[in-house]
């Protein structure tokens, strides 16, 4: 019996889950290769990962917070908006990030065979060690602040708005950088898409001004808003609203079924159009 | 024995669109969605219908001319590219090094390429770990291994990839021109280390257009030509079948413009002549040739040498001629070297053009044209006895007999 079977492009969707495993090691190093050229030849080196969200915060925090009184409800607005932006920037970052990763490894993907999801999956990796280096100055700001937290609401509150926007991140990262092989058009389309995004996320202000639930619905198809809205509940001791937050989580779900498919459909012509 | 590697009527097909672009933008796909369909997309068989097995232990050689289509066929193997049509059935891990420094990062440190480049070709770390020290020693870059790989000079690059691939241990390996680059030393070292790569009865494809490495590492030989397999048979055979098919005779060689920034001329044409004047190659043995190359100076030179340099078909220094040092004006100029006095044996001999002024190179083109010497016999020649493997100068010594 042969182990290996090399037949045209199969049509049909298989994750390959198995052949993902074996290769698990390379999640790592690509992860930590990126990683290591990012802050390579930099003064400042991982502290880049924490001083962006810092001074975005800084400045949100005296535009809205300060000159525009922007609603943050009883959080601090500093507070409120870092947890906006810490979520944020891994979204972004990592949609940014995942929908480049095919091209700028096309020269291996020319050259040598393996699980081509591995390479947008850990730009998305690496983007989530950026998260962690962010979320430690997310602490102080806590402590600073002096926001009660409690641990027992606030860690799994965490875990779980990591895991929705991550879900979040995973499919449109995946289907972008399938796309962007094919269209190069969405390497100026991705970063333009981002900054209107933002806007109709509730980042920068709470999305406690709208009343009309449709509205509502439109705006948590995108995870985030609800991996946002979570993580604030958290910290301001309210209870989040599970409806919205069910129905970001389905729909982060759908859009990974959507992003995972439609890589997997064109991944064996990749290495001929990159 | 049943084959470790089955390729059954594999076929790939390019679409040639009427862009050339390799890549779409999206307006064009909107565009000419809504248009009917104007361009033709005209189709490439890269590969045609291409079966052969491979056994155990095997060493085939792969030749062919450029796009003859064993590149592709190798990407297929190697999985990087799935077939049209087709199917490959193997009983063994599959390695490719299409080209050795895959994924070679120039900011990390040799180290650190060393462990990436390993696990992107498909070694687990522990495997890298404890192969790392012979790794390292067969590089010879151990006192660089710290150093960001951007200061390391392209040999040093290029012997540290080879040295993470030459330790990778699956069952079949594809090779693809690697030997191609680096200096003379470390090919041999290369070759050496594939010898005996192939003598562990590993199973080696090996694509090169060196033919003495193909021979040597080689048993089987497959010719392929336009797509398709012309040949398979004993690698002697398919090297002897390759140059007698498919190697040109033309006379008139473009030479290609690389010379450095403060060269005063360039040579742009090459062309290969009989002893009248007239383009010819193919040579009977023992007739006269001349080369012609044409110069175009555009700064007043001082000490300007030309230099002629030939190899055997297998890589071999034959000879170096080289010019006196003259004084230059501007303008055009052709040199002539001529030989009328050295048999040359049958085949086919690369040349190289140099030119320098003060023993410095500006132009150095190596296979710039090939020089071809027939089977026929001349009168000049009639007292050559022509048999394979007397020699590759045919000229007779002078025998002289004393009688004690």
């Amino acid at each position: 019996m042969y182990k290996l079977h090399i037949t045209p492009a199969r049509q049909f969707f298989n994750l390959n889950i198995k052949e993902l495993y074996a290769f698990n090691e390379l999640f790592y190093f690509f992860t930590w290769r990126d990683i290591k050229v990012k802050y390579k030849q930099t003064v400042l080196g991982f502290l880049w990962a924490i001083l962006q969200p810092l001074v975005m915060m800084v400045i949100f925090s005296y535009f809205f917070g300060k000159v525009l009184n922007v609603d943050a409800g009883n959080l601090p607005y500093p507070v409120f908006v870092f947890a906006g932006l810490l979520i944020w920037n891994l979204f972004s970052s990592g949609v940014v990030n995942a929908s480049n990763s095919m091209i700028s490894n096309a020269n291996i993907i020319k050259k040598i065979y393996f699980p081509r999801l591995i390479i947008p999956i850990s730009s998305i990796i690496g983007v989530i060690f950026d998260f962690f280096m962010a979320l430690i100055l997310f602490i102080g700001i806590l402590i600073w602040y002096k926001v009660q937290v409690n641990l027992l609401v606030f860690i799994p509150s965490l875990l779980l708005s990591l895991l929705l926007a991550v879900l979040g991140t995973l499919g449109p990262g995946c289907l972008l950088a399938a796309l962007n092989v094919k269209y190069r058009d969405f390497r100026y389309i991705v970063p333009f898409m981002m900054q209107a995004l933002m806007f109709i996320t509730p980042v920068i202000y709470s999305p406690n001004f709208i009343d009309n639930q449709f509205v509502k619905f439109i705006m948590y198809i995108n995870p985030i808003a609800g991996s946002i809205h979570l993580l604030r509940a958290s910290l301001s001791g309210t209870t989040p609203d599970f409806l919205l937050i069910s129905y970001s989580f389905l729909s982060g779900l759908v859009l990974t079924f959507i992003g995972l498919f439609y890589f997997k459909r064109t991944e064996a012509y990749f290495a001929d159009i990159a | 024995m049943e084959p470790i590697l089955k390729i059954q009527n594999v076929s790939k097909e390019f679409v040639i669109s009427g862009e050339r672009k390799p890549y779409l933008s999206l307006g064009e796909k909107i565009v000419s969605s809504f248009k009917f369909k104007s361009k033709a997309n005209t189709t490439f068989l890269a590969l045609d219908d291409v079966s052969f097995d491979v056994y155990p232990g095997d060493t085939i050689g792969l030749i062919g001319k450029n796009g003859a289509g064993k590149s592709t066929l190798l990407k297929i193997l190697s999985r990087i590219t799935p077939p049209s049509s087709g199917e490959i059935f193997s009983n063994g891990r599959i390695a490719s090094l299409l080209e050795v420094g895959t994924g070679f990062h120039p900011e990390l440190s040799g180290r650190d390429n060393i462990f990436l480049n390993g696990s992107i070709l498909g070694m687990k770390k522990k495997e890298i770990l404890s192969k790392f020290d012979e790794i390292v020693d067969f590089s010879g870059v151990e006192r660089f291994l710290d150093t960001p790989l951007k200061r390391y000079s392209s040999g040093m690059q290029l012997r540290l990839a080879f040295a993470v691939a030459a330790f990778l241990e699956p069952e079949i390996m594809i090779i693809d021109e690697v030997l191609a680059v680096g200096d003379m030393e470390f090919q041999k070292k290369c070759l050496q280390k594939m010898e005996n790569v192939s003598q562990s009865g590993r199973t080696i494809i090996f694509v090169s257009h060196n033919m003495a490495a193909v021979r040597k590492l080689c048993s089987k030989g497959i010719l392929m030509h336009q797509g398709k397999v012309k040949h398979i048979g004993t690698i002697n055979e398919v090297i002897d079948r390759y140059t007698e098919n498919f190697e040109s005779y033309e006379t008139s060689f473009d030479i290609p413009l690389k010379i450095s920034d403060d060269a005063p001329g360039f040579a742009y044409k090459m062309v290969i002549e009989d002893l009248n004047n007239q383009p010819a190659n193919n040579f009977p043995v023992g007739t006269g040739w001349q080369i012609r190359v044409y110069v175009k100076i555009t700064h007043l030179v001082k000490g300007f040498i030309i230099g002629l340099g030939m190899l055997t078909q297998d890589d071999a220094s034959l000879r170096t001629s080289w010019s006196e040092s003259m004084d230059l004006e501007v303008g055009e100029y052709e040199f002539v070297f001529k030989e009328n006095t050295l048999f040359l044996s049958t085949g086919n001999y690369k040349l190289i053009l140099g030119m320098s002024v003060r023993m410095v190179n500006f132009q150095y083109i190596e296979n710039c044209a090939t020089l071809r010497i027939s089977e026929e016999i001349t009168d000049a020649s009639s007292t050559i006895k022509l048999a394979k493997g007397v020699g590759l100068i045919l000229n007779p010594l002078e025998i002289e007999m004393i009688k004690k």
